[in-house]
């Protein structure tokens, strides 16, 4: 680094977070609240300010400084293969940085009122404040491995935040469950970055990417790059929840509601997106993958959507909506179209975030209760909450001019016009985007309208501790509503970076990003304006759709969705059910694994090999002992007699050496 | 004058005597003697050697062993006394606590 170079201190962006896990996390014990809960944020508002006064810093960069890589120490040196502490920050990163310490530091805030009242208050923030270092290190590493350091970090903090509430069951199972699923992920990860190594002798973006831009790209068959990127693929299938390894995130709806709109929505979930964006290059040479990528997105986008039309709690619905957005950030990078799929991350991060604070503060409101059909007709009582989770609603199924209208528009347009794209996928991606509109106002006229409908199904899940009260409905206090209204706005106006051209805007934010995520990329350039508008209309148009029906069937007609499901009897259970897909994995893969497990290894080769061969050593240990303690007599004389023995033997062969 | 061997046989013959009163005496005093008795027969033998080598290196040794079985000759008496007080016995095969 030459001394006229800005330096952007990036190693402070996720030290400082760190900091605050550890003062909390070894101390905060015994601090009051209001002292755990100000170091958590204070922190974390730094980490933000940091990271704002650096993206600044960056944008008055000459664009041939970008990226701006911070070297710092070496960490491995092996051999030719070298691996720095170093950070790397360019578009792509500034964008993550901005939404994790924005988005997370609202969250934080919402958090302090949130959490008032439940039990190990100082552990919840040190493991907020480790979630938020490992991911900044994650979004700011300058190589593959340095990545999967907070790659695992933050699955790490995922397990610990789910689990949360580890003295039940479900949740230490779901903790659990997220763990080893996001392991078969990480597997491919790992010998992705093996491949990597073997192939560019380095695992830093720089030199991976540079040695991949000289390699052709592999149309005519499947490549090294093709396997790196498939590789690749089923890591980020593994963090983003995608099919096949979606199944953890709808069970990680148990921990507490702040934690779900952080990792499980905003910001983890999105590694996956971030991490096939980062990697253009490679995937941009590997069009089979690309287009394997493109499939499972879509496919998992309409398979959770799906799922999310029968679900009755309320924070599945939004599990399974993150999982179907998802699938659209993952389809746009399929086509290519990875600055659409990075916008639509970033508006998904307010939009959903958004949504799932808001149900958060229907759930506090309603001292606990999850299950939709127990709430209804808190329009009037929770106003800020109905507003604000309005806006959010209107956001993600995609009404203009709120921000997601933007992100999907650009997704399906490019989906339907960029080379690597197709009309099927299109199609799907317009049926997913109808099916969102439907489940959402589904959720909203069922949470809002009609008249409040009291515990005709069960409490459900009650691990918000309030007294459950009965109908003492209130809203929440400032400090959660607060960061409702920013995230409201945001939501509102967050997609206005990147108006198209065909309504007046200039794209700003994919030429923003296209240093980054299009060289050499055969992205759709927007020449299609008539096009353009037809397909926006269209989605709008499903859109309302969507919400006609959710009207009709959840507002209008109530006795409908009974007789609807009534006369789908199988499929609707099957959809209710999720498809059984948990129960055909447990089948497939956890029997068997646990069959193998107590039968093979367990009775087999660690009690019939390992211990028996332990044992064995003990046993035949004590056995000779107990010959040899014949020696040691205690009788004295014993003693002098082997003595005076082997002095007997020295001598004689002394005399026999000297006759020699 | 004497041959060295004939020391050294008779320093022989009264070390295997000390050797063999150590190991099949059982009172605590006899073994004593039996000690110095070794001792003081390769004392004979340094003494030997040093009238034969014309050295008195030797002697300093036996002036040594002398100081030593002298040191040891009260230490052990003492130790005597004080296991006969507590054991009321000089057997060595009854004066086996630190056995396991």
């Amino acid at each position: 680094m030459n001394s006229s170079e800005p330096n952007l201190y990036l190693w402070l962006i996720p030290l400082l977070p760190l900091i605050g896990a550890a003062v909390n996390g070894l101390f905060g014990r015994r601090f009051p609240k209001k002292i755990v809960a100000t170091v958590g944020l204070v922190f974390v508002a730094a980490a933000f300010a940091l990271s704002a006064w650096a993206s600044v810093q960056l944008l008055h960069m000459p664009l041939d400084r970008i990226p701006y890589i911070e070297e710092h120490l070496p960490w491995i040196t092996a051999g030719g293969f070298q691996v720095d502490f170093s950070f790397y920050l360019d578009q792509l990163s500034m964008v993550m940085i901005l939404v994790v310490t924005g988005v997370g530091f609202l969250i934080h805030v919402y958090s302090v009122g949130y959490m008032e009242h439940e039990g190990g208050y100082y552990r919840f923030f040190a493991y907020l404040n480790l979630f938020m270092f490992f991911m900044l290190m994650l979004v700011l590493a300058s190589s593959y491995l340095l990545m999967f350091v907070g790659w695992e970090g933050v699955g790490l903090a995922s397990y610990l935040l789910i689990g949360f509430f580890f003295l039940k069951d479900s949740a230490a199972n779901a903790g659990k469950k997220a763990f080893i699923v996001n392991r078969i992920g990480d597997f491919g990860f790992l010998i992705a970055m093996f491949l990597m190594f073997q192939k560019f002798g380095s695992l830093n973006f720089s030199d991976v990417f540079k040695g991949a831009s000289s390699l052709p790209v592999e149309s005519a068959g499947a490549g090294i790059l093709t396997a790196i990127a498939l590789l690749l693929l089923l890591g980020a299938t593994g963090k983003s929840a995608q099919i096949p390894l979606y199944v953890w995130l709808p069970d990680a709806m148990e921990g507490p509601t702040p934690v779900s709109a952080l990792i499980h929505a905003a910001t983890m979930v999105t590694a996956g997106v971030y991490m096939v964006a980062r990697s253009n290059v490679i995937f941009n040479r590997a069009p089979i993958a690309l287009t394997v990528v493109a499939v499972i997105g879509c496919v998992t986008a309409l398979f959770a959507a799906t799922i999310g039309m029968a679900q009755t709690d309320i924070k599945r619905v939004l599990a399974y909506s993150t999982i179907s957005q998802l699938g659209y950030m993952f389809l746009a990078c399929g086509v290519a179209a990875y600055s659409a799929a990075i916008f639509h991350l970033m508006t998904h991060a307010f939009f959903k975030a958004l949504l799932f604070l808001c149900a958060g503060s229907v759930i506090h409101a309603l001292g606990g209760e999850q299950d939709m059909r127990n709430m209804g007709g808190l329009r009037q009582k929770i106003p800020i909450t109905f507003w604000t989770m309005t806006f959010g609603t209107f956001a993600i199924a995609g009404f203009p001019p709120l921000a997601g209208f933007f992100s999907k528009d650009e997704i399906l347009f490019q989906t339907w016009d960029s080379p690597y794209g197709s009309k099927i996928l299109w199609a799907i991606g317009l049926v997913t985007a109808g099916i969102t509109s439907f489940y959402m106002f589904r959720l909203w006229f069922m949470t809002f309208f009609g008249e409040r409908r009291e515990a005709e199904h069960g409490t459900g899940h009650d691990n918000h501790g309030h007294a459950n009260d009965g109908d003492h409905v209130h809203e929440s206090p400032w400090i959660m509503l607060v960061p409702l209204a920013i995230l409201a706005f945001f939501s509102f106006t967050g997609g206005w970076v990147n108006i198209p051209k065909v309504f007046g805007g200039n794209n700003l934010f994919d030429h923003f990003l296209a240093p980054v995520l299009s060289a050499g990329a055969a992205t759709a350039e927007h020449e299609n304006p008539g096009l353009e508008m037809t397909l926006a209309l269209t989605s709008v148009v499903v859109a309302s759709v969507g919400f006609a029906f959710a009207w009709l069937f959840y507002y209008k007609r109530r006795d409908l969705p009974g007789k609807f499901a009534a006369a789908l009897n199988g499929f609707y259970t099957l959809v209710r059910d999720k498809y059984r897909v948990d129960e055909l994995y447990n089948r497939l893969f956890v029997q068997p694994v646990i069959k193998l497990s107590r039968n093979f290894l367990w009775q087999q080769v660690d009690v019939g090999t390992i211990d028996a061969v332990v044992n064995e050593a003990a046993n035949s240990a004590q056995h000779i002992s107990n010959e040899a303690r014949r020696m040691q007599s205690g009788n004295i004389r014993s003693y002098a007699g082997w003595v005076a023995l082997g002095a007997a033997v020295v001598v004689a062969y002394m005399i026999w050496a000297g006759l020699q | 004058m004497v041959p060295l061997a004939y020391y050294l046989g008779l320093s022989t013959i009264l070390f295997c005597l000390g050797v063999l009163g150590f190991l099949i005496k059982r009172n605590i005093i006899t073994i004593f003697i039996c000690i110095e008795l070794m001792l003081n027969a390769v004392n004979l033998s340094f003494v030997a050697f040093s009238a034969y080598l014309k050295n008195l290196n030797a002697q300093v040794f036996v002036f040594f062993v002398m100081v030593v079985a002298a040191a040891e000759a009260a230490v052990g008496l003492a130790i005597i006394i004080a296991v006969f007080r507590t054991r009321e016995t000089l057997n060595v095969d009854r004066v086996n606590l630190l056995k396991l």
